[in-house]
């Protein structure tokens, strides 16, 4: 009976595995928000990169120094474009109606992209770029066909073409491919850790305590287990006398 | 605590006994509350349960101060209270885990009911004011379940009071009076807050009070079903009994150290349970132009969910889901057998009873999953139909073969074993 209860109760504690749900092939973007270099570059490349377009609204600037390890001066300096006053959030240099003018639908707040839809899709977005000549803005996404984003890092991947394989009779693109002479600035391997940095950092805005509560989890559970073999100990004790 | 049991007579115990049955109950709930001796694991998971209303009601009141019940305001507050409230993510986190913790101890507290026969008489009443306290959860769940307003608040909602209008006659009239609204909206949200703050926190509590004062008004079962009350000592005392505190007071802190563990493991590294507990689409905000490509109810509710999509007609799935629920509380008088415990009961029951649990599993499973998924050559329709007919198998099968003596049942003792 103890045997079946355990199992019962580690079976509830551990689904995480099967119910991420619906999206397959998705790369890992081997997420790791303690990384303060990488969320530092992540920041940089999202404020040079990202922020043109899109706001992250819940996301305060103050709250980037604690968790990227640098002061408030540097943020201001480097991040932020424009004037800064305490509190501030992310917000996009483009207006959303001109945005909406220019893409069909204004560029989404990327607060907690990263938490609806997943850190790896994410990744995986950013690497799925391909140059389409049939699409209105003459970029494509293989993980979102028809996405209307431009492939911003263009100048740091290069130019990547869409991959076609034969199915069902028909060419369907099946990847990207980038053809010599076509590379950008950064190396394929060094493009992979541009793009997981940017994940990172998008992962952290998503939820800023994150790296914070797994410190702090750490010192919880040793704090109960603890407690945990004292209970039991006592409990042994009271329990002496019943037979 | 042992100068409590004999009655104070001075000093401010005595002041206050003389106007307040302070000692009076004490003793009666729990100093002097005899419960059997062999006790075991299964039986912590009622005082966990108590254990995670009290976390709900005080993380719920502090999640009230910066919550603002309204279609502009909820999803941003929400946000709010994750990064501006000074430890709101624990608080929000701990409400969020307790929501899913207090239905894994409610079913491994009901499932104890039925391994071990406490629904039997005289518990019937026991056990109806707990499947009561189990409707009431569920509603409770699903209304704090809009209030973050999330794409999975709003479209979970839609889909599940869109089923009261696959009633006839009087089904839309009841959606729309459910919903105040032709679709949810802040009306509907604004109603569910009230409720899921105040009216039905209230009925739950009063209803636990009713199910303790119940089942201390006949005392507790245990593992071998024996009836400790026959066998008292001089004193009038159960031969087979100690009394709750300090006994089981200290096996339960060390039950409660457990949990907390596994608690703690889940709101400090996995408070999203990977999309079981905080589903993903709820990170964006309710859009009522956009439905979600798969909407499924949190895991708690997926067993009968599956039940309610194994049905082709809607109404049929409907009263197929509710009846599912609604055979669980005639089940002491679906039951005809005299042998509580599953240790002396038939092979039959067992086995009926194993299959009931693994439905359930399966059930859960399988209402998380899409319904053209195939696993093992059928789908999950299929499944979902053959698992539900051995959910309701379970009732008629019990039924049968305890009504006309089919089961073969073992003698059981006159003490507890062990």
């Amino acid at each position: 009976m103890r045997k079946l209860a355990l199992i019962l109760f580690l079976g509830l504690f551990s689904g995480g595995a099967w119910s991420a749900g619906g999206s397959a092939d998705l790369m890992d973007a081997q997420v790791d928000v303690s990384n303060e270099a990488s969320l530092q570059r992540g920041a940089n490349l999202f404020a040079n990169n990202c922020m043109g377009c899109h706001s992250a609204k819940y996301v305060r600037w103050n709250a980037l120094p604690e968790a990227l390890g640098i002061p408030m001066a540097m943020v201001e300096e480097s991040l932020i474009y424009g004037a800064y006053t305490q509190g501030d959030t992310i917000n996009a240099a483009m207006r959303p109606e001109d945005a909406a003018d220019w893409f069909g639908a204004p560029p989404p707040d990327l607060s907690l992209t990263a938490r609806s839809r997943g850190a790896d899709w994410v990744y995986t977005y950013l690497n799925s770029f391909y140059q389409d000549p049939d699409a209105s803005i003459g970029w494509n996404n293989t993980l979102l066909a028809n996405s209307s984003m431009p492939h911003v890092l263009w100048r740091l991947q290069g130019v990547p073409e869409a991959r076609y394989e034969e199915s069902h009779g028909e060419l369907q693109v099946a990847g990207i491919r980038l053809p010599e002479g076509q590379q950008g600035i950064m190396t394929e391997d060094e493009y992979h850790q541009a793009t997981r940095d940017i994940t990172n950092f998008m992962a952290f805005m998503a939820e800023p305590v994150r790296a914070k509560r797994q410190e702090i989890g750490v010192w919880v559970i040793g704090f109960l287990v603890i407690f945990t073999v004292l209970a039991w100990f006592m409990k042994r004790e009271y329990w002496r006398d019943i037979h | 605590m042992s100068d409590a049991t004999t009655k104070a007579q001075g000093g401010v115990l005595g002041w206050i006994d003389a106007r307040f049955p302070l000692t009076k109950m004490w003793n009666e709930h729990i100093g002097e509350y005899y419960a059997p001796k062999n006790f075991n694991i299964w039986y912590y998971f009622g005082s966990l349960a108590l254990f995670v209303l009290v976390n709900q009601l005080l993380t719920g009141i502090w999640l009230t101060m910066n919550y603002n019940p309204s279609a502009a305001g909820a999803f941003d507050s929400i946000e709010y209270i994750m990064r501006d409230v000074e430890y709101g993510w624990l608080i929000r986190y701990m409400h969020s885990t307790g929501a899913s913790a207090f239905f894994v101890v409610v079913y491994l507290h009901m499932f104890r009911a039925l391994l071990y026969g406490s629904y039997q008489k005289p518990r019937e009443l026991i056990w109806v004011f707990g499947m009561i306290i189990y409707l009431l959860l569920m509603a409770e769940a699903f209304m704090g379940y809009l209030l973050p307003w999330g794409q999975m608040s709003y479209w979970g909602a839609q889909v599940i009071i869109s089923l009261f209008g696959a009633i006839p006659g009087i089904g839309e009239e009841l959606a729309l009076w459910i919903r105040g609204d032709y679709n949810i909206s802040g009306v509907t949200l604004n109603r569910f807050f009230a409720l899921h703050v105040v009216a039905l926190p209230l009925a739950l509590v009063g209803l636990v009070v009713f199910h303790i004062l119940a089942l201390h008004e006949v005392g507790s079962n245990n593992p071998d079903g024996v009836d400790i009350k026959k066998n008292k000592d001089q004193s009038g005392k159960p031969k087979d009994g100690i009394p709750f505190h300090p006994y089981y007071t200290v096996k339960d802190t060390f039950g409660l150290g457990v949990f907390l563990i596994f608690f703690s493991a889940v709101v400090f590294f996995a408070p999203e349970m990977g999309g079981l507990f905080l589903e993903a689409p709820n990170f964006e905000p309710a859009d009522p132009l956009q439905t979600p490509a798969h909407i499924a109810p949190v895991w708690y509710f997926t067993a009968f969910y599956s039940i309610l999509r194994a049905i082709p007609d809607k109404f049929g799935g409907v009263l197929a889901m509710g009846s599912a629920i609604f055979l669980l509380f005639l089940l002491p008088w679906i039951d005809r057998g005299r042998v509580r415990s599953i240790r002396y009961r038939g092979l039959g029951h067992k086995i009926n009873l194993a299959l009931f649990a693994v439905a359930f599993v399966c059930l859960s499973y399988l209402g998380l999953r899409a319904p053209s998924e195939v696993y093992f050559g059928l789908t999950v329709t299929t499944w979902a139909q053959i698992w539900t007919v051995v959910y309701f198998g379970f009732f008629a099968f019990l039924f049968t073969y305890t009504a006309f003596g089919f089961e073969r049942t073992k003698p059981v003792p006159e003490r507890v074993t062990d």
